[in-house]
């Protein structure tokens, strides 16, 4: 199932989807929205392999949940026997897969980052300090694939772009979406999705070192997270926290400034592959989770950083 | 209004977790267990709809013989009443086979709204509401840092990555509760007295309806085949902002 950006363009974790499921299969893309919004994906879904779109329009489908994909998708389990569907564990993702896997009286996992060719899948559990390797034994397996785990691929193909009915049936016993507002992360990636992440703690205080954590994640084109602490104190919006209470993110790379590296922070930064820190105190016990520290202030520490980087790209 | 929590002990999130070297099930033997830190804001939730409203809070949960513990904290911070399903079929279930289960206990019940945290701290699957709401046949909002009742309909704020929406349904309804604005109360000696007089209603499956052969480790719809420390974080060096620029090029990071 291809879930697509405010733009139109599949995410990130679609393409990674495609990407990684090759090796179960040829895979078809399931990519549903309101009229016009979801043909045009497909080119960009061939790109990375999908040699079948199926295209699902209608104009309800803006309101409207995880309900009318799950019944799309189970309709196309019973149809075309697929080896496994796979879904990009966002939000609304995991829904859909949870769904489809009762539905379908199948088994499903979640958090998958990688398959065998035997169908099996690999997890990260416990903000990955467990590599769990599964395998769904009922039905047709369900994955909810988690974002940034892997770098997209293409691997061209000329599609076969199918159009398939969306019933809303069920809306009545659905919930539905009253209305949307943008938040003040417009511009920036996604959380979840992003390949670096830039966050700050409660070492970040004023103004002007947010201010310079922004340059610096613009900078790096980085999404910004927070620790609770950060948006106790109004730093931040609660969409920023990162951690046992929020997002767990999957970056190439994370930046940590002014954190103290407290476990329920932690928990949701344990998947990043690259984690760098700067603060104050030499003392924090970020220093032994990061694999670079810089000890100084986030006043000083920052600007110099951002310098240098646009000045390495130039 | 009849709100049912559903309270989850958990092994303690600050400590070490781990899965259990037998069977790769979560190890719940050995860390200290608490209530999911989520859950606390899905009984707030509940406590706070009952007060502006009226009505009564169950608290719900699945587990072995010691997760009764919280019950007994969700009766203390304020819940009316508690059942406990307990049995020993139970062990290593999945969570489309736990949300079989609480769908049968919701369904023996009754109730108008179900809350849950929008995750468990140690599975963090996310997904139980939608669980619940496809077994039951109830709309499920998920996620939500604001949910009002008004009328038979439940409204509430979901966080996205992007902005937030609002969302809407009938009751009926399952929803999940992200981090509320306000901390959720907590334990309070008067209420642990008044817990000590209220009965935990305990339920098996065969109470429920449920064979025991289709719940448990044996039946569960995937399984674990290897279970790995993940990497091992080597320890880090310091420097100043220069040699970080460095060693960000040299691994293709900037």
């Amino acid at each position: 199932m291809a879930e697509l950006t405010g733009t139109g363009e599949p995410t990130r974790a679609t393409l990674e989807a495609l990407t990684a499921a090759r090796v179960l299969g040829a895979p078809v893309a399931v990519v549903l929205g309101v009229p016009g919004a979801a043909a045009g994906a497909a080119a960009e879904l061939a790109r990375f392999g999908a040699g079948r779109v199926l295209v699902g329009e209608s104009a309800e489908l803006d309101a409207a949940l995880a309900g009318p994909r799950v019944d799309v998708l189970a309709r196309l389990v019973a149809d075309r026997a697929p080896a496994a569907v796979v879904v990009p564990a966002s939000a609304e993702g995991r829904e859909v897969a949870a769904r489809l896997a009762v539905r379908t009286g199948s088994g499903f996992l979640t958090d998958v980052v990688g398959f065998a060719a035997d169908g099996s899948a690999t997890q990260l559990a416990f903000g990955g300090t467990t590599v769990v390797r599964a395998r769904v034994t009922t039905g047709t397996p369900v994955h909810a694939w988690r974002a940034a785990s892997l770098t997209p691929v293409p691997a061209p193909v000329d599609p076969v772009v199918e159009q398939v009915p969306v019933e809303l049936s069920v809306t009545a016993r659905e919930a539905r979406v009253v209305r949307r507002v943008a938040g003040p992360a417009a511009g920036r990636p996604a959380l979840t999705e992003a390949s670096v992440v830039v966050a700050v703690g409660r070492g970040v205080t004023t103004a002007a070192e947010l201010a310079a954590v922004e340059e610096l994640a613009d900078a790096l084109g980085a999404a910004i997270g927070a620790t609770r602490a950060a948006v106790d104190a109004g730093s931040c919006p609660p969409s920023c926290l990162v951690g046992q209470s929020g997002a767990r993110v999957s970056p190439r790379l994370y930046v940590a400034v002014g954190i103290s590296g407290a476990a329920q922070h932690w928990s949701g930064v344990r998947a990043a592959q690259t984690v760098v820190a700067v603060n104050s105190d030499p003392d924090a016990p970020v220093f032994a989770l990061a694999d670079f520290g810089v000890v100084g202030d986030v006043a000083t520490v920052v600007p110099a950083l951002t310098a240098q980087i646009t000045a390495a790209r130039a | 209004m009849h709100s049912v929590v559903l309270v989850k002990q958990v092994p303690d999130p600050t400590g070490d977790r781990r899965l259990d070297r037998g069977d790769a099930t979560v190890a719940r033997d050995d860390a200290d267990a608490v209530v999911g830190p989520l859950d606390l804001h899905a009984l707030e939730a509940a406590l706070t709809l009952r007060e502006a409203g009226g009505g009564t809070v169950t608290a719900l949960t699945v587990g072995p013989p010691r997760a009764a513990g919280a019950l007994r904290q969700a009766l203390a911070t304020g819940a009316d009443q508690a059942v406990h399903v307990v049995d020993s079929a139970l062990h290593g279930a999945c969570a489309p086979q736990t949300s079989a289960v609480l769908a049968a206990a919701l369904r023996r019940v009754g109730f108008d709204l179900v809350l849950c945290g929008a995750a468990s701290s140690d599975g963090r699957l996310g997904v139980m509401a939608a669980l619940l709401g496809e077994r039951l046949g109830v709309p499920h909002l998920s996620g939500l840092r604001a949910l009002a009742v008004t009328g038979t309909t439940v409204t509430g704020e979901r966080q996205t990555e992007d902005g937030w929406w609002e969302l809407a349904a009938e009751l009926p309804a399952v929803v999940s509760t992200h981090v509320l604005p306000d901390p959720p109360r907590r334990r309070t000696v008067a209420g642990i007295r008044a817990a000590q007089h209220r009965s935990v209603t305990t339920l098996t499956l065969a109470d429920l309806g449920i064979d025991p052969a289709t719940v448990g480790l044996a039946a569960a719809t995937s399984r674990v085949v290897t279970a790995d420390a993940g990497p091992a974080r080597t320890p880090g060096r310091t420097g100043d902002p220069a040699e970080l620029v460095r060693f960000l090029a040299d691994r293709a990071l900037v």
